[in-house]
């Protein structure tokens, strides 16, 4: 990177395995912050995030705007139409526009693969992408990888089953690439008609059903399944889907015992998730949450941290 | 372009390399154009005219004189989005590429589904001193796909052949009655081959960079599931079916299979499925979104293969033009297309200097090719032939990026491409159309 230049998180792979481990230790000191009845640290003081969302979002964008805040940044939502086309101006005018407002930090919620590299490439603000399509999602994956480490240690030769709707999944794209950079290994299970077309892209083992996955997992990550994909060509019914993909106790069993059970949320209860397993000990869903905070303080710290003074 | 440059004047090109694969025509020597008309071909005949007042001389030397370019399949934009293209920045555009007719496909607004918008973009190309245009009128009224066209009356107004290009004739009822009823006019039927509802919402070639990139993905079977269709109902109305930018490996397998058969179909490749892959959509570059989108290597493989070897009839540009609204923007919401009228010749010669394809073959695909599908006259070096020629020097290295096109819109991802070979003069209709020989000197 170019001294000066905006420090983006468009992608995981803009980390090195350093700068992720950096990450997430920076987080853990965020994690105990937020956990002090005064939550507020001074590093953003006088800086500029402007969360950015083309797509509705609630708890994401919470996220980002407590990070912001608690790290005394000024912080802006905008809620953007769903693309630039829209409106009938070019990305790159809404960008230069941003831009000229001189804020630090653009996070970018956005449901077109690419668009926060697209908007990177032309942004002197340092760009956070918050969700991109079924491109990337590389905070989400930072959080899960907190939360492994927090319960788990290490992540060598860890094995973490990721099961659901791959092919539309930018969480399972982003932990795909950190928590292998991370020395674990992941496998994905999926109903064929959620494999992306060639699986091994993703580098990452496939299989038709949850249980090959499951077998020996340390963690098990449940992605949600979306509403309109069941009773599609797709997935015939939820009651199928629960029946074949669903994780209950019974198959959880498969997995390390007392492995860890994990979904990025929102929950489809009784459908890729029983009941009993959310609600058991082994699920870590809130802990995710409240690692989203931490994560995104530590990520927000470090787009600001690049001098982003006018060139 | 200048209006008018030196028509009529008569043109010696001087020890020239005088190429032309349908005659069998390859010999350096000098080419008379005289009234429009290709006057004299062989060493020494334009001796009598170096000095003559009413001659340009050019120098031949390290140059080539081939039969002038055929496009069947432009975007020209006009009527409707002329932001985009219009006919005469499109002719224009085509004249600096060589060629000397441009097809011109329907999907203008309104559509061209009736004589009246095909007689308006005659009109509009008569007002131009550029290469001939043909109109290629809709299949179906406003491409929809049910009813078809008047062709009988398109024909007569000048359209000579037929297509819903842009979209998919997927109905096999309304696909066989348009097979029939076109060759009641002898022109073929264009498909643009994609079957929709396996590429609902794609933007790029389903395959490892796809699933990386998180884009939906246009798988080939899409394609080519259309073509073998296609393929058995052309056969079973013994009709001419002509496939538009073939793309993928099994396209080619079953155009080779079905030309072995003897059936009347043809098929046509543009520049960048020559040139390119789906890797260089990795950054989202949206100039290299189009439809049907780049593929993979060995897609790249046997369309060279099938240009080599004469299974591809044709190079069509597909040059679509598009605003910076349509293209700076997210890669789901680009415009698919890029432009090419003017780089398709320097860009394919580059086949030929890798010893990939030979010489013949690219300019057969380029100009004879083409032609004969829509019933021309091919251009030709021919004595006593209208002056359809194009000058050009295949060693000079040029960007697109560093000289002055003529199209309205840049979207290229060759624009920083260093190419070698270029046209330097375009003969069309007998007229100089486009000129970029250096004047001054023994040229003067």
């Amino acid at each position: 990177m170019t001294p000066g230049a905006p420090k983006h998180l468009v992608s995981i792979a803009d980390l090195s395995q350093a700068e992720a481990l950096a990450l997430l230790d920076s987080a853990a000191h965020f994690f105990e912050l937020s956990r002090q009845p005064v939550k507020k640290a001074p590093d953003l003081r006088g800086r500029t995030v402007l969360n950015l969302f083309f797509e509705a979002s609630t708890r994401t964008r919470t996220s980002f705007e407590l990070a912001g805040k608690r790290l005394s940044a000024d912080v802006v939502n905008i809620s953007a139409q769903s693309s630039s086309t829209t409106k009938g101006e070019t990305l790159r005018d809404t960008v230069a526009t941003l831009n000229a407002m001189q804020p630090d930090v653009v996070v970018l919620r956005h449901g077109a693969s690419g668009a926060a590299h697209t908007i990177a490439r032309r942004s002197r603000a340092a760009v956070v992408n918050a969700g991109d399509g079924m491109h990337e999602h590389p905070t989400q994956a930072l959080l899960d990888a907190f939360t492994m480490r927090r319960h788990l240690g290490s992540l060598s030769g860890r094995r973490v089953a990721i099961c659901g709707d791959i092919q539309h999944s930018r969480v399972a794209r982003s932990n795909a690439l950190l928590l292998s950079m991370l020395g674990a290994r992941v496998h994905f299970a999926a109903p064929r008609t959620m494999w992306p077309a060639v699986p091994e892209a993703l580098g990452a083992p496939i299989s038709d059903r949850l249980e090959p996955a499951l077998e020996g997992a340390d963690v098990v990550m449940m992605l949600r399944i979306q509403q309109e994909r069941l009773g599609s060509a797709l997935i015939p019914s939820a009651r199928e889907y629960a029946k074949i993909w669903g994780l209950s106790l019974a198959r959880l069993e498969l997995a390390r015992p007392g492995a860890l059970v994990m979904h990025p949320g929102p929950m489809n209860r009784g459908v890729e998730i029983s009941d009993e397993v959310a609600e058991s000990p082994q699920a870590a869903i809130l802990d995710q949450v409240e690692a989203g905070v931490a994560v995104r303080m530590a990520v927000l710290a470090r787009a600001a941290s690049a001098d982003t003074a006018l060139s | 372009m200048s209006a008018a440059v030196s028509d009529r004047v008569t043109l010696v090109f001087r020890g020239v390399r005088a190429i032309d694969p349908a005659l069998g025509l390859d010999a350096t020597c000098d080419v008379v154009v005289e009234d429009g008309v290709v006057q004299a071909v062989g060493a020494g005949a334009g001796d009598a005219l170096v000095g003559s007042e009413r001659a340009r001389v050019i120098d031949g030397t390290g140059r080539w004189l081939v039969p002038a370019f055929v496009d069947l399949h432009a975007h020209l934009r006009e009527p409707g989005q002329e932001y985009k293209e219009d006919i005469a920045s499109g002719l224009a555009a085509a004249a600096a590429g060589g060629y000397a007719h441009v097809c011109v496909m329907p999907n203008t607004r309104p559509v061209n589904d009736t004589r009246a918008v095909t007689e308006l973009m005659l009109a509009r190309a008569r007002e131009v001193h550029g290469p001939t245009l043909h109109p290629i009128g809709a299949i179906t009224v406003g491409q929809k796909g049910a009813q078809l066209t008047e062709m009988g009356d398109l024909r007569e107004a000048g359209a000579v052949a037929v297509s819903d290009d842009g979209v998919c004739v997927m109905n096999a009822q309304v696909m066989r009655r348009a097979l029939e009823y076109a060759s009641h006019f002898g022109m073929p039927v264009i498909q643009h081959a994609e079957d929709h509802d396996l590429t609902s919402g794609a933007v790029m070639h389903e395959g490892a960079v796809s699933a990386r990139l998180g884009l939906r993905g246009w798988p080939r079977v899409a394609e080519d599931i259309i073509i073998a269709r296609d393929i058995l109902l052309a056969e079973y109305t013994k009709s001419r079916y002509h496939a538009a930018h073939i793309s993928t490996l099994g396209a080619v397998r079953l155009m080779r299979e079905a030309k072995a058969r003897g059936l009347e179909v043809t098929c046509e490749v543009t520049p960048h499925h020559l040139l390119l892959t789906d890797a260089s959509v990795i950054g989202y570059d949206t100039y290299c979104k189009v439809n049907p989108p780049l593929r993979e290597e060995q897609d790249v493989e046997a369309l060279v293969t099938a240009l080599a070897d004469g299974t591809l009839d044709a190079i069509a540009t597909d040059h679509a033009p598009h605003s910076p609204l349509e293209k700076e923007c997210e890669f789901d919401a680009a415009a698919p297309g890029l432009m090419g009228l003017e780089l398709c010749f320097g860009l394919l010669l580059e086949l030929v200097h890798a010893g990939r394809v030979p010489l013949t073959r690219l300019l057969h695909a380029l100009s004879t090719g083409p032609a004969r599908i829509i019933g021309l006259a091919p251009p030709s070096l021919r004595l006593g032939a209208r002056a359809e020629l194009c000058l050009v020097d295949p060693e000079l290295a040029w960007s697109p990026g560093q000289v002055t096109l003529h199209t309205k819109h840049k979207n290229t991802p060759f624009m920083d491409r260093v190419i070698r070979g270029k046209v330097l003069l375009t003969l069309a209709r007998g007229e100089v159309v486009f000129d970029a020989v250096a004047r001054g000197g023994s040229e003067s």
